[in-house]
């Protein structure tokens, strides 16, 4: 029987591999949203684990919604990257600070 | 003890290839041990007896969400725009905040505070319990507010989606249906006196 905590050391573990990964690849904006997956994926763990141990499903609600908007930030994210593409030939993150107002 | 023997490979596999997303320098392999990520907590959640949220990791996450990645890179060549020079000069702070973090959350989770007797005694269900049964019945009765939001936040996600990448070629031939609807008889036909 595997305890809760060891499911909440492993949603720790990929939660801090996020954040490191947003530090490393920091010039690679498609890298970073992978970056954000990870970490959001490291919350659905905790939720999933949690739902499991308190015997309610709730938090599997809550995953759910987690998917969803995971989904349709990666959807609108690559989009925005698709369209800069096409205006600058590149996407390095050095060149979209022209981006600010 | 199975269960037990499951858990660590998954895990550890989840661990390695979420080391493997960061570390790789080329975006397609970090998108390849993303995929492997998302298999290894799929299995996770099968031993948290979330079957539906394991199948809908993989069918939505690995069948939908990493094949839009793989599209964009393909389409964009960032394999040869991105260089990682100087990547490794933010790893220190990066490295502390994320080392100080993940120390505070082992230490939260391993306190005791969520290892109760009725916590740590939880068994599965049966094989009479049908997961997406009781996730249907609370989502569409208690959750329906929020299930009608998520509808609506892909919708606009798709609206915006398709917006921002749409493009309007000059060459392409289009249907103008309301001039069409607002031609007249008049303006077609000519009599002609023989």
């Amino acid at each position: 029987m595997v305890p809760l905590s060891d499911f909440l050391v492993v949603g720790a573990a990929l939660f801090s591999i996020g954040i490191v990964g947003l530090f490393l690849n920091r010039k690679n904006v498609i890298t970073i949203l992978m970056c954000i997956e990870l970490m959001l994926l490291a919350v659905n763990i905790n939720f999933a684990a949690f739902s499991h141990f308190l015997g309610n499903l709730d938090g599997q609600i809550m995953v759910f919604f987690v998917l969803t908007v995971a989904a349709s930030e990666v959807a609108v994210g690559l989009a925005i990257l698709v369209a800069y593409y096409r205006q600058r030939r590149s996407i390095a993150i050095e060149d979209i600070n022209t981006l600010q107002g | 003890m199975i269960e037990t023997g499951f858990f660590y490979l998954f895990s550890g596999l989840a661990v390695f290839s979420a080391l493997g997303v960061i570390l790789s320098g080329n975006t397609m392999y970090s998108v390849m041990w993303l995929i492997l990520c998302f298999f290894n907590a799929s299995g996770l959640f099968f031993l948290l007896d979330a079957e539906f949220l394991g199948i809908i990791l993989i069918l939505i996450y690995v069948g939908a969400v990493m094949v839009l990645f793989m599209f964009v890179i393909m389409m964009l060549e960032v394999n040869k725009a991105v260089k990682r020079e100087g990547w490794l000069q933010y790893l220190p702070v990066g490295g502390m905040v994320a080392l100080i973090l993940f120390i505070e959350l082992v230490a939260a989770a391993t306190s005791g505070i969520f290892t109760t007797d009725k916590m740590m005694m939880m068994s599965h269900f049966g094989a009479e319990v049908n997961n997406t049964v009781e996730i249907g019945k609370i989502l569409y009765t208690e959750y329906l507010l929020g299930f009608e939001i998520a509808a609506i936040i892909l919708l606009v996600a798709l609206v915006g989606a398709i917006v921002l990448t749409i493009r309007e070629r000059k060459d392409a031939k289009y249907q103008n249906i309301s001039e069409q609807v607002k031609a007249r008889k008049e303006e077609r036909l000519r009599k002609v006196s023989m």
